[in-house]
């Protein structure tokens, strides 16, 4: 791959020329902010963030689906810029629930940094508002259509896997909403619990539901482990506070790793000190388990165990 | 397959048959007539077919259906005066027909060749004189190229449509013309896209042409969505070949062999004449494979919209063919590299592609000579509101917006005063009187904070609402935003709700800047065409208008007596006491002894606005 050289305020940067400017601007230690751009996901261009200015372009251009260009010159905080991102920002904090206070993804929600980085604050307003509605039918993952921002990171995380594809957008305009198959609950839907929505969402409108109230970010500590379930070695973070691992969660899949829910189960297992219950999906409802059933070791385990003593 | 040869023997024979209608031969005899109905959306829905039906039976009962073909053929224009019928080679015009007119029309006109003047459009009579329907005024200033067919040729018949040169453009690309040769006559002609953007078309078709690729598309986009907008749902519906021909002959010059027409489906009657025409295409050759025996094989197939605004925008249009839901996609590639099913793909609107035979058959000096050197050619546009003579019409670009509305749409009705036109729909924007005057074509609509749009043009008068003409369109683009980019999504949203406040006198001066600063936020920060131009009905008002915001915002009070919150109902001294307004009130607030003064009490007032209507001498006003 040819490089090309530019110019990203003002400093000279030489990259590989399939770079996105977004990319690109990341490796001198330039942060353009965006809500749905994921090096992992197709590109969507929808939040509208990572506008950036590029002399001799009439329009303003995202980011992350522009290709750098050689002696492209780019200015990522210019006056129109900055002023076009903050109107964004209000935009979305305008129809956002002020609940950062108590909101399990307070400290890691880009929306919260953005916000704070640029200076924009909830505000009164008579006008309409996203409708509270709350899907708490799944034990592990929590959506909060109030507080989605529609960026698309699930339903795009969740159509890379083929036999997955269960979330989609539904409605139009101001009332698109996120939803699971045909606007089913996630208990009813064919949501396999893989967490790999929660994963990626950027807010608190998708929450691994067995963190809730357990821990925040700055709270403890976190540790990346691997999991063991499979080869594939997906990626999870054991959390633990006052030296107890108390909760565990899928991190964002990438190179084709999938995330499932027995590996999450398993790495849960493995490393907490008081696992929960699990449950299982059986006829589109969530029943409680024994943690054979839920990793599906029925049989299996006594086998092994039999083996052994015959061994002995 | 069909050879050139057979191609100009369909169409020798069948000219022959049209030459009355075409006015090229006085008839044989008395007799020797064709009617014409207008089948057109408007005359279709008033019962078009019926009309038809009835004109055969008497023809047939007077004995005279072997010398007078009666046929249906694509909108006249006048949909003001519809259901219309005209006879050739007379030359007449008859409007507002009704089943029971049509005896008399068969028994004076067809039989004895008295021409029925009660019946005749009103245009059409002048000074005790009858004109012929190419003299009145709504149809000599314009000039037709993509209606070229429209009103004369029956939609429903290939050989017809051949008659009048058709395919023969197509013959000479496949037979004669290299790929390079028809895009540089397309590039050459200047035509720019007809859906509103004005891209030069040839242009869109060399870029395609020049990626290899091993699989190239054709679409039509033919999503017509602008409220009141229908212009290309009559090309479609009255000379849907055209559209083919052009398709094909697009299909040759960037190296496609499939093309695909996506046309909503709340236009069923388009659907069905197209699906005809596609049949008889394919059936007499002129579609399916070794076109004219060349090695150029085209197939056209259908795509049905389901009504989203949206997926008008290429991209959006692509993502709903491919089966997914309609949202434009984010420009990485052009869609000439990597369009359709990520092969390259030429879109171009239905009116565009109508041009496109008649530039090859004419030669593009012909095509240069009409319109401007900025924009050649026609525009097709849909004539809609305070306008005396509703319909379609096409017009040189460059003919002023004086002209369109007052010599061919004859002004405003009842009196009234010329306020605004709106053009474009809801992505263009609202143009004065002082600029009447500007010529009609793509760089000067734009300079005035409009566009052309794909070709709706609504007329405005002294009693509608400029801050209300803006909610309505604004009303609309929330209702049709796909919700995919932030600032369409909310953006508008917000914007509606400060039109809303403002129309009902809740408004702050505030919301005036707030107005201004969303509008720019939307244009400059959204995904695609309809956010990007979803702000020009507020910012064109305001520019134009900005005295009836601050009225409302100021006054709380609406110039145009069109804001219900606004307004208060008064009885003046002109009252009889007749107590009419009393008794047809619904909320009883008017009280007063007969053949006294009444009077409103404007707190119980509901502004129905009834008294308004049965006041017998005008006593009730809108203050």
């Amino acid at each position: 791959m040819a490089n090309v050289t530019f110019t990203i305020d003002g400093q000279k940067v030489t990259v590989p020329s399939d770079y996105n400017i977004i990319e690109a601007a990341k490796t001198v230690g330039i942060d353009i902010p965006a809500l749905c751009y994921d090096p992992n996901l197709e590109v969507v261009g929808a939040c509208r963030l990572c506008l950036v200015e590029i002399e001799g372009s009439r329009k303003l251009q995202t980011s992350c689906s522009t290709k750098v260009k050689e002696g492209m010159v780019v200015h990522t905080e210019s006056e129109k810029v900055v002023k076009l991102r903050k109107e964004i920002l209000q935009l979305l904090l305008d129809n956002h629930p002020n609940d950062c206070l108590t909101c399990q993804k307070a400290g890691e929600c880009l929306l919260q940094r953005y916000a704070y980085r640029y200076d924009i604050k909830f505000r009164e307003h008579d006008g309409a508002r996203r409708p509270n509605l709350v899907d708490t039918s799944s034990p592990y993952i929590l959506k909060d259509d109030s507080k989605c921002i529609l960026c698309g990171k699930c339903v795009r995380t969740c159509n890379q896997v083929l036999d997955r594809k269960v979330l989609s957008f539904g409605g139009r305009g101001f009332d698109t909403r996120i939803v699971a198959d045909a606007n089913f609950s996630l208990e009813e839907s064919t949501c396999v619990s893989c967490n790999r929505c929660v994963t990626v969402c950027p807010v608190g409108a998708l929450v691994d539901k067995r963190l809730l109230g357990k821990t925040r970010v700055w709270d403890g500590e976190i540790k990346g482990v691997k999991c063991k379930a499979c080869d594939y070695g997906c990626n999870f973070e054991v959390l633990s506070k006052k030296g107890k691992n108390i909760a565990v969660r899928a991190k964002a899949p990438s190179e084709g790793r999938p995330l499932c829910l027995k590996g999450r189960l398993t790495t849960e297992l493995m490393y907490l000190d008081e696992p929960e219950t699990p449950y299982k999906k059986e006829d589109g409802k969530f029943q409680e388990a024994t943690w054979k059933e839920a990793l599906g070791l029925e049989g299996v385990f006594e086998k092994i165990l039999s083996d052994e003593n015959d061994k002995k | 397959m069909i050879t050139i040869q057979e191609l100009n023997e369909i169409k020798q024979k069948t000219l022959e048959n049209m030459k009355l209608r075409l006015q090229e031969d006085s008839g044989k005899g008395l007799h020797g007539k064709h009617v014409l109905i207008c089948g057109g959306p408007g005359c279709h829905s008033s019962n078009a077919e019926g009309i038809k039906k009835a004109f055969k039976e008497k023809i047939k009962e007077k004995g005279l259906d072997k010398e007078i073909k009666v046929s249906l053929a694509g909108c006249f224009g006048l949909c003001e005066t519809g259901p219309n019928v005209e006879i050739y080679p007379d030359g007449i015009f008859y409007a507002h027909i009704k089943i029971e007119d049509i005896d008399e029309i068969v028994e004076n006109h067809l039989c004895k060749g008295k021409i029925v003047e009660r019946l005749l459009y009103e245009g059409s009579l002048k000074d005790g004189k009858i004109k012929q329907v190419s003299e009145v005024d709504f149809y000599n200033k314009q000039k037709k190229i993509a209606l070229r067919n429209c009103g004369i040729i029956d939609y429903e018949s290939i050989d017809e449509y051949i008659a009048l040169d058709g395919y023969q453009a197509l013959a000479k690309v496949v037979m004669e013309m290299t790929q390079q040769e028809v895009i540089d006559i397309v590039k050459a002609s200047n035509l720019r896209g007809r859906g509103g953007a004005g891209f030069p078309t040839g242009r869109k078709w060399e870029t395609a042409y020049e990626y290899k690729a091993n699989k190239k598309y054709v679409i039509c986009n033919a999503d017509e969505g602008d409220p009141g907008a229908f212009m290309d749902r009559s090309i479609l519906e009255g000379d849907p070949h055209s559209v083919l021909e052009a398709m094909a002959i697009a299909g040759y010059a960037i190296g496609s062999d499939q093309g695909y027409i996506y046309v909503r489906a709340e236009y069923p009657i388009a659907v069905r004449r197209l699906q005809i025409a596609i049949a008889q295409a394919k059936e007499k050759g002129l579609l399916g494979k070794n076109i004219f025996g060349t090695d150029f094989s085209f197939d056209i197939e259908l795509r049905l919209g389901a009504g989203a605004f949206v997926c008008g925008e290429g991209t959006a249009l692509m993502e709903s063919i491919e089966g997914r839901r309609g949202m434009p996609r984010t420009k990485i590639y052009r869609t000439a590299h990597r369009g359709l099913w990520q092969k390259p793909t030429i879109i171009n609107n239905v009116e565009t592609f109508a041009n496109v035979p008649a530039i090859i058959q004419n030669g593009v000096e012909w095509f240069k000579n009409i319109g401007t050197e900025d924009s050649p050619g026609t525009k097709v546009f849909a004539l809609g509101g305070k306008i005396k003579n509703t319909g379609l019409i096409e017009v040189p670009m460059g003919v002023t917006l004086r002209e369109i509305i007052f010599d061919i749409g004859g002004g405003i009705p009842n009196g009234k005063k010329f306020k605004a036109v709106q053009t474009g729909g809801p992505s263009g924007g609202c143009i004065p009187e002082e600029h009447l005057d500007t010529p009609v074509d793509f760089g000067s609509l734009g300079r005035l904070g409009s566009i052309m749009g794909s070709g709706g043009m609504i007329v405005l008068d002294e009693d509608d609402c400029m801050v209300d003409i803006a909610r309505f369109f604004l009303d609309f683009t929330v209702e049709e935003s796909c919700g995919k980019c932030v600032p369409c999504r909310e953006g508008t949203k917000r914007m509606l709700e400060i039109l809303e406040r403002i129309t009902k006198g809740e408004g702050t001066p505030e919301d005036i800047d707030r107005l201004e600063s969303l509008a720019e936020t939307i244009t400059n920060g959204s995904l695609c065409g309809l956010g990007q131009t979803a702000a020009n009905p507020v910012t064109s008002t305001l520019k134009y208008f900005r005295d009836e915001y601050e009225a409302h915002v100021y006054e709380k009070r609406c110039p145009a007596g069109s804001c219900q919150s606004l307004l208060e109902f008064f009885i003046t001294e002109d009252c009889i006491g007749c107590t009419k307004c009393a008794r047809n009130c619904p909320v009883s607030c008017i009280s007063g002894k007969v053949k006294e003064r009444h009077v409103i009490d404007t707190e119980k007032c509901i502004k129905c606005g009834t008294c308004m209507e049965v006041c017998p001498t005008g006593a009730v006003i809108k203050k």
